[in-house]
């Protein structure tokens, strides 16, 4: 079964996806790793951000861990600014 | 170490020592605290006006930078007349009017591989206001190594992120919590992600989130509250939303932090500086029409408002897909607004290609402007 997941992004994804909330369609047993193939693909300079963090449900996600349809997801790059 | 506070102190602290929660006891804790600034900007100004006017004893500020009329807008502590003159100094003689009780001390030099160890050793305490991955890296693997707790701020466009790293989450264990690197292992290429120099920042972002950073400071020198050493905040100003989000301390920061630091040392070892050239320089080279590559790195509003006759305009963030159009038969002087950004390219262009045909134009188009082309426009 496929599922759509709203996926929150900030900083720089934000900026390259020009907007703060993307809809992802995956898998039904997807993890955060397909979840980033799937946001570099759609948006191909995601590609080039070596670090990206995703948070599920307010806790850093592993690569591994399972995406459900109701998770909270967030991706997050690091910024530099100061 | 002090253990009494003055009458003056007394009066001073009134409404800090109403509090129970910080009180003589907590108070004096701040007055005994020794607290390193790295980077005296936007991030900076707030977190040294607030850690001032709470009493902490002993400030240190980083800051190589002179203030340019562009800080203006967001770097509260300095002044118009200010306008040339060493941020770090700057600030401390501001301080020094705020809290006349308090030892600063102003290191106008940039932390690099070579210093950090030895300036933060001196401190309890740092707090990341710098603007650039380089820096925050080296801040993170030098007090990983050393121990100490840093607190850290960044910020992008209207959002930020604040965090506190490294700090002792059980004292009896000697357990640590996250690192920077726990969150992002890999130090980013600088112009993978773009700074505010390049994309903009509401001026009142930094005044955000550095009084988050000062508190988040305040609560580890007192004890009270729960600092945020396992989580990253993330707050946007545009819609007033924050995320709380809990990172876990890696088995391998300790090694990753380790590696970083043998890496600094080889390369230290490996490289030269880049090679700079000043304007002047360039001036000469120019009217004795050698063959020079001129690369304008800047945004295309700036280009457009002043540029060296002759120069290309590739921005930063357009450099990876143009390596082609880079010429390596020649040399290439590589200029910005002040030379900042033009050094990341050199670092990236370098990393990339090895390439040893390329010069940063030292102090950028202002300076150009300033001392060879005063009928130019400068911003």
């Amino acid at each position: 079964m496929n599922q759509s997941l709203n996926v929150l992004l900030f900083g720089i994804t934000r900026d390259i996806a020009g907007k703060s909330v993307v809809p992802c369609a995956l898998s039904g047993n997807a993890t955060v790793s397909d979840l980033l193939d799937y946001l570099k693909q759609e948006y191909p300079p995601m590609a080039g951000i070596s670090s990206l963090l995703v948070a599920v449900n307010g806790e850093y996600a592993e690569p591994a861990t399972r995406l459900a349809a109701n998770d909270e997801i967030a991706i997050i790059p690091p910024v530099s600014g100061g | 170490m002090t253990t009494t506070l003055l009458p003056i102190e007394l009066k001073r602290y009134q409404k800090h020592l109403n509090l129970p929660e910080i009180g003589q006891e907590g108070q004096i804790k701040l007055k005994n605290s020794k607290v390193l600034i790295v980077g005296a900007g936007g991030l900076g100004c707030p977190v040294l006006l607030y850690l001032t006017a709470a009493g902490v004893g002993n400030i240190g500020i980083v800051d190589h930078d002179v203030v340019d009329i562009s800080n203006l807008q967001r770097q509260v502590l300095y002044t118009t007349n200010e306008i040339g003159k060493h941020k770090a100094k700057s600030a401390v003689a501001h301080l020094q009017k705020l809290n006349p009780e308090l030892t600063f001390d102003a290191y106008t030099v940039a932390l690099e591989y070579s210093n950090a160890r030895a300036i933060i050793e001196e401190y309890d305490i740092v707090v990341d206001c710098t603007d650039n991955f380089k820096v925050r890296y080296l801040i993170n693997d030098i007090c990983v190594s050393l121990g100490k707790p840093f607190v850290y701020g960044a910020i992008h466009r209207f959002e930020g992120q604040i965090a506190v790293f490294n700090a002792v989450l059980d004292p009896e264990k000697g357990q640590r919590g996250p690192t920077y690197r726990c969150l992002f292992p890999e130090l980013p290429g600088e112009i993978e992600i773009p700074n505010c120099s390049d994309t903009g920042v509401l001026g009142v972002l930094p005044g955000v989130i550095g009084t988050y950073q000062a508190s988040e400071v305040i609560k580890l020198i007192t004890g009270i509250g729960e600092p945020l050493k396992e989580h990253l905040v993330m707050l946007d100003l545009l819609n007033v939303s924050t995320q709380k989000i809990k990172v876990k301390r890696r088995a391998d920061a300790e090694e990753q932090a380790r590696q970083g630091l043998q890496h600094r040392q080889q390369v230290a070892v490996k490289t030269n500086e880049p090679s700079k050239i000043s304007v002047q320089e360039l001036a000469n080279r120019l009217m004795n029409n050698e063959e020079v590559f001129l690369l304008d790195v800047r945004e295309r509003p700036e280009y457009e408002l002043c540029h060296i006759d002759g120069a290309v305009l590739i921005p930063v963030s357009m450099i990876p897909n143009n390596l082609k159009r880079i010429p390596a038969d020649r040399p290439v002087v590589v200029y910005c607004h002040h030379g900042i950004r033009s050094a990341n390219v050199i670092d990236y262009l370098f990393a990339q290609t090895g390439r040893t045909n390329l010069y940063n134009l030292t102090g950028g188009i202002h300076a150009w402007a300033t001392e060879i082309e005063p009928e130019m426009a400068t911003y």
